[in-house]
């Protein structure tokens, strides 16, 4: 403000009350960010939109023409879209339920030692070291994958059929008796998937970690508690719904997760809970990306109607992880 | 139950930062005895040192020995832990848990003792420390809900009947009522007052009418300068301190002319 305008504004008495140039930064700002806010919600619908348009030849083909022309269906021995996407459906949670349940508890004991365990200067380099890892590429994984760890693993894999082949999850192969000697499996799968969203689940849960407020870790000490119940007793309920969002963005990946899957599953569909078992399972990202390059248009169609299920599943999960999140918001902390 | 403390030429460290010099007192059984003093002068250092919560803190260590009744604390066999299952604490803000209803706040730490309870029993001891609390009228139709959805006060209230559930020998409170309106500090202050029949209270204040208005014996902490240590200037009865102390700086603290 230059010196005539404030005396002019100190002689109409509105100093300090006038409109100042701040105000065009103000707006810009706000139109800044409602224009980012909107941007999402437009592309969410576009892809939303795509997805239907594009597969709605597939959806309403009831006649079976379209599965017809399609190579990879074949209705002469039964088969249906419908059908496949079942399989595939199947395989996809299967197998992220498996690199879920190796991945959350690996990255919460990961998170608590980096955040209440470690001394800090390990604390920060375990935690740098986590973020690379999240960083390398999912086809690297799946080479690794493929060269490294399958053969690795694959003498454990004979050891849990012999030993705990009685549990359907673990059954040799009907047919042959054993297990998969190529160890190519949904265990592999979920294994290596498990590798890939440790990171994002560390990264995210260790962050919620140590947000917990100090006053209620040390209501917890004060009391009396050791360190691994003061974690139970004020870091996990505080954490609880970052917890469950990091577990949701890892399933997030693990769901729509291709190369790695592509490179280490052999493929198969079935509704079988053998994990151990070769040609059994497939995921929808990995069935689309190995029919893609082949397709013809009503092969395009129906593997869109995939990439619905795939949406489908995705919206479900985050909103089942909202409900979960809201069903205590009263005693979220949050107050 | 409520044990004297004895504290003989204490030294606390944080790392190599002396914080609190060569403090020797003694604190009576049933008695509030109050730490008053200016900010930084290391009698919030000193309190935590009394149940060792200031090993929270990377690097923090004492030298010297607290006794209680004849007891070190810091004895090489002593855990920490247990220590702090003796001598409770009540923080400058109230810290009930979100996540837990009132009840469950209050038997929270019973729970770390893995005593299975019976549904009977764990409601006497509710009823009996919020009783104890002077907050069992105000909240007991609604036990259930969030500790978070009381006041203020009534949550500070809570977590003293959080401490006294687990009947410790010592009752420790860093600033109890520095984040609170006149009533809700004058209700804590009469449950002070009440408490004193069953426990040993040690309080640190700013508030020096408080100190005067609920302790018997107090201890005037001071520091020379910024990164000097802190040190007990004197301790005598209450009376005494705010009426005719025997150090210069005591009276002028008291009297307002610093700090």
């Amino acid at each position: 403000m230059t010196i005539t305008e404030e005396q002019s504004d100190a002689a109409a008495g509105v100093t300090g009350l006038t409109a100042r140039t701040q105000r065009t930064a103000n707006s810009i700002f706000a139109g800044l960010s409602v224009t980012s806010a909107s941007l999402i919600l437009v592309v969410l619908a576009a892809v939303a939109t795509f997805l239907l348009v594009e597969a709605w030849p597939a959806i309403t083909d009831t006649s079976g023409e379209l599965a017809s022309r399609v190579e990879w269906i074949d209705p002469e021995i039964g088969e249906s879209l419908i059908q496949i996407i079942g399989f595939l459906v199947f395989g996809t949670i299967l197998i992220s339920t498996i690199a879920l349940l190796i991945a959350t508890p690996l990255s919460i004991g990961i998170a608590l030692f980096i955040s209440h365990y470690a001394p800090r200067k390990l604390a920060a380099g375990l935690g740098y070291v986590i973020d690379l890892l999240a960083a390398i590429p999912s086809v690297v994984y799946g080479l690794w994958g493929a060269i490294v760890l399958l053969p690795a693993i694959q003498p454990f894999y004979n050891w849990l059929g012999t030993t705990l082949g009685w549990i359907p999850l673990f059954a040799p192969d009907p047919t042959t008796g054993v297990v998969s000697a190529t160890g190519r499996v949904a265990l592999s799968a979920g294994i290596v998937l498990a590798i890939m969203i440790i990171p994002i689940i560390t990264a995210v849960t260790r962050e919620v970690f140590l947000q917990t407020p100090r006053l209620h870790e040390e209501a917890a000490l004060a009391m009396g508690a050791t360190r691994w119940e003061m974690i139970r007793m004020a870091v996990f309920p505080f954490g609880r719904s970052g917890m469950i969002g990091a577990t949701m963005l890892g399933l997030g990946r693990a769901l729509g997760e291709t190369m790695a899957v592509y490179m280490i599953l052999s493929p198969g569909l079935s509704y079988s809970f053998g994990i151990l078992q070769a040609g059994n399972h497939n995921t929808i990202a990995s069935y689309i990306a190995s029919q893609f390059p082949e397709a013809n248009s009503q092969g395009v169609a129906a593997l869109i109607t995939m990439g619905l299920a795939l949406f489908v599943i995705t919206l479900l999960v985050n909103m089942l992880a909202r409900w979960v999140v809201s069903r205590r918001a009263a005693f979220s902390g949050a107050n | 139950m409520a044990k004297r403390i004895d504290i003989n030429n204490l030294n606390v460290y944080y790392s190599d930062f002396l914080a609190v010099e060569d403090v020797s007192l003694a604190i009576e059984p049933k008695s509030v005895t109050a730490f008053i003093g200016p900010s930084g002068c290391g009698k919030s250092t000193f309190l935590r040192t009394l149940n060792r919560m200031h090993e929270v803190i990377p690097g923090a260590r004492v030298e010297g020995e607290v006794l209680m009744d004849g007891v070190n604390l810091y004895d090489a066999r002593i855990d920490p832990v247990a220590v702090r299952r003796h001598v409770g604490m009540v923080f400058q803000r109230p810290n009930p848990f979100p996540t837990m209803s009132i009840a469950e706040n209050v038997l929270a730490g019973l729970k770390l003792n893995n005593r299975r309870m019976s549904k009977v029993e764990a409601a006497e001891v509710v009823e009996s420390s919020l009783r104890g609390a002077n907050l069992w009228e105000e909240v007991k139709d609604r036990l259930d809900k969030p500790g978070s959805s009381l006041s203020g006060g009534q949550q500070q209230r809570l977590c003293i009947a959080r401490a006294i559930a687990i009947k410790p020998d010592v009752l420790l409170m860093d600033e109890p009522c520095s984040a609170l309106d006149p009533i809700s500090t004058l209700a804590i202050e009469d449950l002070i007052s009440e408490l004193k029949s069953s426990y040993t209270i040690v309080i640190v204040t700013h508030n020096m009418q408080q100190a005067a208005r609920v302790s018997d014996r107090t201890a005037f902490f001071n520091i020379a300068g910024t990164g000097k240590p802190g040190k007990l200037i004197e301790m005598n009865d209450t009376s005494t301190i705010f009426s005719t102390p025997s150090e210069k700086s005591t009276e002028d603290y008291i009297s307002g002319r610093f700090g």
